[in-house]
């Protein structure tokens, strides 16, 4: 089936199986590696991209559920040569570790800094509780948000 | 790399169309709505339909609303919706105190009520919940609408008296006066499914009990409830020790069994511990004493 899905404002059609996972979409027809495949269960987050403006695991989302939708993976956060607050305050906080979790993570955490542009701690782990980091490193990343949460994008 | 066995894909535009849809493709043809066990099933290959009806667009069946007397929600409400609907909350607390601890939020941000529902698992928490308000449910058919008590729409686990065919619109509760609902749930941490969890909602005549529901999940209960339970505490005192007694009765008759989550008696245990939690934190709202 042709589905076509605009992601990160840029429009692509291509020819699918209906069973195609919105992951593997995103990652192996267009290249776009940023957002991770983990556990494949919706248990671990690493591949949460918005779907709209709805944070979702896109290993449990068809492709062809997302024809015809916007989709923002973590490639889509940058603007304009300029990191988005949440991507620079992974940087400054040392939220990444490892990596893998991140993406998924930072795009939660745009989705609530947008909906509570103030969260508390207590909010941060409530809104990034359905994700993972096997670094454990949960503190470094609460702080990114919260980094995030105090600072204009371009902050130097 | 788990994916899913090949399968043809529609997508429905209207109630009609998923309907006609359905009578096309026949009962190998499943209903795809938020999708948040059916496709991680169909990776397990536990379930590989021939036919997805993808009713996602179908944004008329996502509402909650009051009317003729009923809190309305319509089957593909998202969880995150019912648990952000104040309307909701302000009538039946327990549909918050549910949601809460339904998975994750970004689970929660596109499964669906009536998915929840339909998929059946005997673990599900909105089926006990549904099954203490004593809700209905409003089925769609080729030949019309009919309505089914929450108590009547489980047939076992996994199964429901949904027809292929049918599908599942939206979920009524009777709003009646007096009420109030809780729920309390034990799992073994943030986002699994539960140990063992129980709802309660109370309908009070001044401290008498006009009326209860009590809904059980994950212990083998009968239709998610504790309909003996209940039974007692028609127009008993609305005090600690006719809870401690509902709740050893909902323990005594439910039927949990051993697995990687807890054993049966400790189930049993939780059975009856969280049947009289639920009730206390549903007479505290009941009388407007506490949430």
């Amino acid at each position: 089936m042709q589905v076509t899905v605009h992601v990160n404002g840029v429009t692509h059609t291509r020819e699918v199986e209906p069973r195609l996972l919105l992951i593997h979409f995103l990652r192996d027809e267009l290249r776009l590696t940023g957002s991770h495949w983990g556990c494949d269960t919706s248990n671990c987050g690493a591949c949460v991209v918005w779907l709209d403006e709805t944070p979702v695991k896109s290993c449990t989302v068809l492709a062809a559920m997302a024809d015809g939708h916007r989709v923002l993976t973590v490639e889509g956060l940058e603007r304009g040569g300029v990191l988005d607050p949440i991507q620079q305050g992974f940087a400054e906080c040392h939220g990444l570790q490892c990596g893998f979790c991140t993406p998924g993570m930072m795009l939660t955490g745009r989705w609530l800094l947008d909906h509570d542009p103030d969260p508390s701690p207590a909010a941060i782990r409530e809104a990034l509780s359905g994700q993972i980091c096997r670094c454990t490193g949960y503190e470094n990343i609460v702080r990114s948000v919260r980094w995030a949460a105090e600072h204009a994008a371009g902050t130097p | 790399m788990q994916v899913p066995a090949y399968v043809e894909y529609e997508k429905a535009t209207s109630v009609e169309h998923a309907l006609g849809l359905l009578a096309r493709f026949g009962p190998e043809a499943r209903v795809l709505a938020g999708g948040h066990s059916l496709i991680p099933m169909m990776k397990l290959r536990l379930v590989q339909p021939e036919t997805l009806i993808d009713i996602n667009g179908l944004t008329a069946l996502c509402y909650i609303s009051v009317t003729d007397g009923e809190l309305r929600i319509g089957a593909l409400t998202r969880h995150a919706q019912l648990l952000d609907s104040a309307v909701a909350g302000q009538h039946f607390a327990i549909l918050h105190d549910a949601e809460k601890v339904i998975a994750d939020p970004i689970v929660r941000n596109w499964g669906t009520v009536g998915g929840s529902l339909c998929q059946a698992d005997p673990s599900e928490d909105l089926s006990a919940a549904f099954a203490a308000l004593k809700a209905s449910m409003l089925i769609q058919g080729p030949g019309g609408s009919r309505t089914v008590p929450a108590r009547q729409f489980h047939t076992g686990p996994y199964e429901t008296v949904v027809a292929p065919g049918e599908l599942l619109t939206e979920i009524r509760i009777a709003i009646r006066p007096g009420v109030g609902s809780a729920y309390e749930k034990v799992g073994r941490r943030v986002g699994d499914w539960p140990v063992g969890a129980a709802g309660a909602a109370i309908w009070l005549a001044g401290e008498t009990i006009a009326d209860a529901g009590i809904g059980l999940t994950a212990v083998g209960a009968r239709h998610f409830a504790a309909a003996e339970a209940e039974e007692f505490l028609r127009g008993a005192p609305a005090t600690e020790a006719s809870f401690a007694r509902a709740g050893e009765i909902a323990a005594e008759h439910c039927r949990p069994s051993s697995d990687q989550r807890g054993p049966a008696d400790y189930k049993r245990h939780l059975a009856s511990e969280l049947t009289t939690r639920a009730l206390r934190r549903a007479a505290r709202r009941a009388r407007g004493t506490g949430a």
